[in-house]
């Protein structure tokens, strides 16, 4: 329970909201065995717990597909909306209006948002609204049992679908064309990074695109396949090592940064990410760099993971609208029918 | 010569974008001002410069102000429909045109009037050369000021009105208007028979159109968010929205209560506004009918998953892109049907702008009480024409907000809830709103199968009993929609229902059935779907029940077969959509050409109701052997 705040002895499994980690689970995924996207609702459990976050104070959403199911399986005690393939972004964008002291997570995935749902995708981004948006990224029509998706790449086979004859869509290039303020990539089987990238978007105020290549066992797991384990573990490419220091968390600050090779990126609620570059010197606010790290990691079939893109100048959608304090679902007739006299006034506008 | 004072029409031929808008406008709100009916309808292209558009306005002391099919006076200023404008005029009026247009004026029953608009606008030293075009409007208003009888001093309320007081462009105005005027006066002499007078049949009333009062009928419903996405004729709402709500929900300190969001298109404004209706706004959105096909997807989740949603559909004449500036009421079966699956929509149908405003608060209602997509049916004519209407009411019933349960009535119950249980027998159940910060106050929505509790399910029975249940609910809307206004008279023997912006033309219609053809009418004007007991009862008084409507497949009168069966021989559809505003004239002749004398006949002497239905029957069967005869014949 939220009143129940731990005291001194109290187990160490109760984080500072006063939560097991069993508080923010779901219910058990009825997704295939080895599913990329099992391994992803974990680390959102463990994320939301390791920095305390009441599961009352997040809106989960999705659209259609294998993806759009998952946040059945994470945060049972956190409302939820699976709405329509392709739409997710609109039914957020609204659905984040009623308490805008809400945080977003949502999942989609690369059916829902590169093909289907693009326009809503493009415009969610360019909207800022406030909540992470996750793609679970396997190349695949799950659900409907094996077609291409628009993230799978050109010259993919699969069994009944032939060869794919079309260039594929990339997530995080479309995120940094449209204005996204927070653009990652990461991969399913590196589940640290994974973790801790999700802290990062949940830190983010704004939109914050995670791109995670997830793996479908079932329809797209073949060695050479650009969305497989195989594929994945052996072309990964991070590019750097990441780090999320939740604000006045002395346990985390204990740890040791290599100067000279770290560079620290600030969020707004004062917390840090710290990017251990592991080549050159890679700088995320640079807009014109992320574009050209992600075609260099095209032209030579690399997945580069990572923090590509993060511009925290940008209010979030709801702060541009200026609302009152109060949420504006708990406002009643009092705040929200003119008052009596107003109608004479009204009719006095028209002719 | 005979003089008709206050019953005529005015028809205005311009170019479309020469601002003569205006101008006509200014001729509408001053003949109101003189106390007088009136109407005026914009006939315009779907263009924004250049194409040949109309204003009809309609005058008319008895107040039958519907639109008139006839010309009495014409303003032909437009040399590309000049001829067309000519001949349009019946013998005995009257014909004005800017005698720049060269064209041969070939009727000679009619009284010509040429207006010297260019030389008295070049005249004016105080009218800079590109304000030319635009004040030359000006010019026919005072030339009609004088030739008809428009009181000046009206007219010059009318354009302090249209410019907010500005002095300057009131004045470039008001001194053509006298220009016309003076002109008039020392060079035409009066051949035509119209005049007015002014009367005080329009104190007390207001005049605006149906978008601006939905969007203040929203604002006094306390609408918290809309998401929408322009098309014509719906864009005007959402932008009243706009430019209302700062003047209407102004706070010290200068914070908002609401969200208005232009969409990227109609399917992200529904979802936006469905998305805020379930996060717990009073949340709308407004289209016409392109944009409602696309919305079509999430209304039939907003209608599955019961989140409440108020969606504004100002119909225009379809299918497809049809007829994008012309009125219809082509979108109730879709609605009534609206997304795959079985469904029912609750409709409100408003008849005229003040209703506009009453359904703007009261679908806030309807849409929390009942959880579920409101929609309101408006249409083109009514929406952006300006009409005459009574001021709008304060809303005197406070608002209903639903069964909603927060973070101490979950306490009170224990967390004993479903969101899909239905605990009261009404086939409402309750909801709780995201944000409640009770452990056991969430729930999962989904477009998907589901049990009481929200946990997904692909269970027969449990599916079953959830769609009974939405059956069930519609059932109970019926309590809670607005009944329909009667108009009855005495010794009627048939009815007329109708629905929406005909009203004006089914009175007129109903009062000529009466004078020229002794048919005696009682009429019914329905304001929402589902049916409520009231028409129930209107439907069983008569054998024959005229269904009027602006569409080509008469959708009302499909709708009242499906859902009045035992009554479906009564019905006849009076059925006509050709984009222009219902006129009296083809409600009159639809009814006349459907009408069966011998029923009514027979009504009064048979009083039982089997016995009747055999004589419609008979009267069928001798109705059609005579049209065999004549073809025969033929």
């Amino acid at each position: 329970m939220v009143e129940a705040l731990p005291m001194a002895g109290a187990p160490t499994n109760i984080n500072l909201a006063g939560l097991t980690k069993n508080d923010y689970r779901g219910n058990p995924s009825t997704l295939c065995q080895g599913c990329g996207h099992n391994s992803i609702s974990n680390q959102i459990v463990t994320a939301l717990y390791e920095m305390n976050i009441v599961p009352e104070n997040v809106l989960k959403f999705s659209g259609i597909g294998c993806s759009s199911k998952s946040p059945t399986y994470f945060l049972n005690r956190t409302f939820g909306f699976n709405s329509l393939h392709g739409r997710m972004p609109s039914i957020a964008t609204g659905g984040l209006f009623g308490d805008h002291s809400m945080r977003g997570i949502s999942v989609s995935g690369d059916g829902d948002s590169a093909s289907i749902g693009m326009g809503q995708f493009k415009h969610v981004m360019r909207r800022n609204v406030n909540m992470v948006y996750i793609v679970e990224n396997n190349g695949v029509y799950g659900l409907t049992k094996g077609q291409f998706s628009a993230t799978a790449e050109r010259g993919l086979n699969l069994k009944k679908q032939g060869q794919n004859p079309y260039m594929p869509i990339d997530i995080c290039m479309e995120a940094l064309v449209s204005n996204a303020t927070f653009i990652a990539r990461s991969f399913a089987g590196n589940a640290k990074q994974v973790k801790e990238l999700l802290k990062a978007a949940l830190a983010h105020d704004g939109i914050a695109v995670l791109d995670i290549i997830s793996p479908c066992v079932t329809f797209n797991n073949n060695e050479d396949a650009h969305h497989s384990y195989p594929w994945g573990k052996d072309n990964e490419h991070p590019i750097h090592e990441i780090s999320y220091i939740a604000p006045r968390n002395e346990i985390m600050l204990d740890r040791e940064l290599e100067a000279g090779e770290s560079r620290e990126v600030k969020l707004h609620d004062g917390s840090t990410i710290v990017l251990k570059n592991l080549e050159n010197s890679y700088d995320p606010s640079n807009r014109y760099e992320a574009l050209r790290v992600m075609e260099e990691s095209q032209r030579n079939n690399w997945l580069v993971t990572g923090l590509l893109y993060l511009d925290t100048t940008r209010q979030n959608l709801t702060t541009q609208y200026n609302l009152v304090d109060t949420p504006l679902n708990r406002l009643t007739q009092a705040d929200l029918r003119p008052e009596r006299t107003a109608i004479d006034k009204v009719n006095a506008l028209m002719f | 010569m005979n003089k008709i004072v206050n019953d005529f029409s005015i028809t205005v031929g311009t170019k479309n974008g020469s601002g003569s808008s205006t101008a006509n406008n200014t001729l509408l709100r001053s003949i109101f001002k003189m106390g007088i009916p009136i109407s005026g309808k914009n006939l315009f292209p779907s263009n924004i410069q250049g194409l040949p558009t109309w204003y009809t306005i309609r005058v008319n002391k008895d107040g039958f102000i519907a639109r008139r099919d006839h010309n009495d006076i014409v303003v032909a200023l437009n040399p590309d429909s000049f001829a067309r404008d000519l001949a349009s005029v019946l013998p005995g009026g009257a014909f004005y045109y800017s005698d720049d247009i060269k064209q041969p004026i070939t009727r000679t029953d009619v009284a010509i009037y040429p207006m010297p608009i260019r030389t008295i606008v070049r005249n004016d030293p105080n009218v800079p050369a590109d304000f030319r075009d635009l004040v030359g409007n000006m010019v026919y208003v005072g030339v009609l000021a004088e030739t008809i009888g428009i009181d000046l001093e009206k007219i010059l309320v009318a354009l302090s009105f249209h410019f907010k007081g500005k002095q300057k462009p009131i004045d470039m105005n008001f001194n053509a208007v006298k220009a016309g005027a003076e002109w008039a006066k020392a060079n035409l002499e009066k051949k035509d028979p119209f005049r007015l007078e002014a009367m005080d049949k329009t104190d007390g009333l207001i005049m605006t159109d149906g978008n601006t009062a939905a969007a203040i009928g929203s604002i006094f419903g306390g609408v918290q968010f809309a998401g929408w996405y322009p098309i014509t004729p719906a864009s005007s709402l959402a932008e009243a929205l706009i430019d209302y709500l700062p003047i209407l929900r102004k706070r010290e300190d200068e914070k908002n209560t609401y969200a208005i969001i232009q969409a990227e298109d109609e399917l992200a404004a529904l979802g936006m506004a469905v998305g805020a209706g379930w996060s717990g706004l009073r949340s709308m959105t407004s289209t016409s009918g392109p944009g409602l096909s696309l919305m079509t997807e999430f209304a039939g989740l907003a209608y599955y998953a019961e989140i409440p949603v108020v969606i504004w559909d100002v119909q225009r004449i379809g299918p497809s892109t049809g007829l994008p500036t012309r009125t219809s009421q082509g979108d109730l079966t879709f609605v009534y049907f609206i997304g795959h699956g079985d469904s029912h929509s609750i409709i409100l149908l408003p008849g005229d702008v003040s209703e506009c405003f009453d359904f703007g608060w009261q679908s806030f209602d309807l849409a929390e009480r009942i959880q579920t997509p409101i929609f309101v049916l408006s249409d083109l004519d009514m929406g952006m024409n300006q009409w005459m209407s009574k001021p709008f009411e304060y809303p005197e019933k406070p608002m209903d907000r639903g069964k909603v349960l927060w973070e101490k009535d979950i306490e009170e119950i224990k967390g004993n809830w479903g969101r899909y249980l239905d605990k009261d027998g009404d086939g409402i159940p309750y909801r709780t709103i995201p944000g409640n910060k009770h452990p056991l106050s969430s729930y999962f929505t989904r477009g998907t199968g589901h049990d009481e509790h929200a946990k997904y399910t692909e269970e027969s029975d449990k599916f079953l009993k959830n769609m009974d249940r939405l059956k069930r609910k519609n059932e109970t809307a019926k309590q809670y929609v607005p009944a329909p206004i009667s108009y009855p008279i005495e010794d009627a023997t048939v009815g007329i229902l109708a629905y929406g912006s005909t009203e004006a033309a089914v009175l007129e219609a109903r009062y000529e059935l009466d004078k020229d053809h002794g048919i005696k009418a009682d009429f019914l004007r329905v304001r929402a779907l589902p049916f409520t007991k009231e028409v129930d009862a209107f439907l069983a008084k008569y054998d024959q029940v005229f269904v009027v409507e602006m569409n080509r497949d008469g959708q009302m009168n499909q709708i009242l077969k499906t859902e009045y069966p035992q009554y479906a021989v009564n019905f006849k559809s009076v059925a006509y959509g050709d984009g222009m505003p219902a006129s009296a004239k083809w409600v009159r002749e639809g009814i006349l050409e459907k009408y069966e004398k011998a029923t009514s006949n027979q009504r009064t002497a048979i009083s039982k109701k089997t016995a009747s239905k055999k004589a419609v029957g008979i009267a069928k069967k001798v109705a059609a052997k005579k049209v065999t005869k004549k073809v025969v014949a033929g």
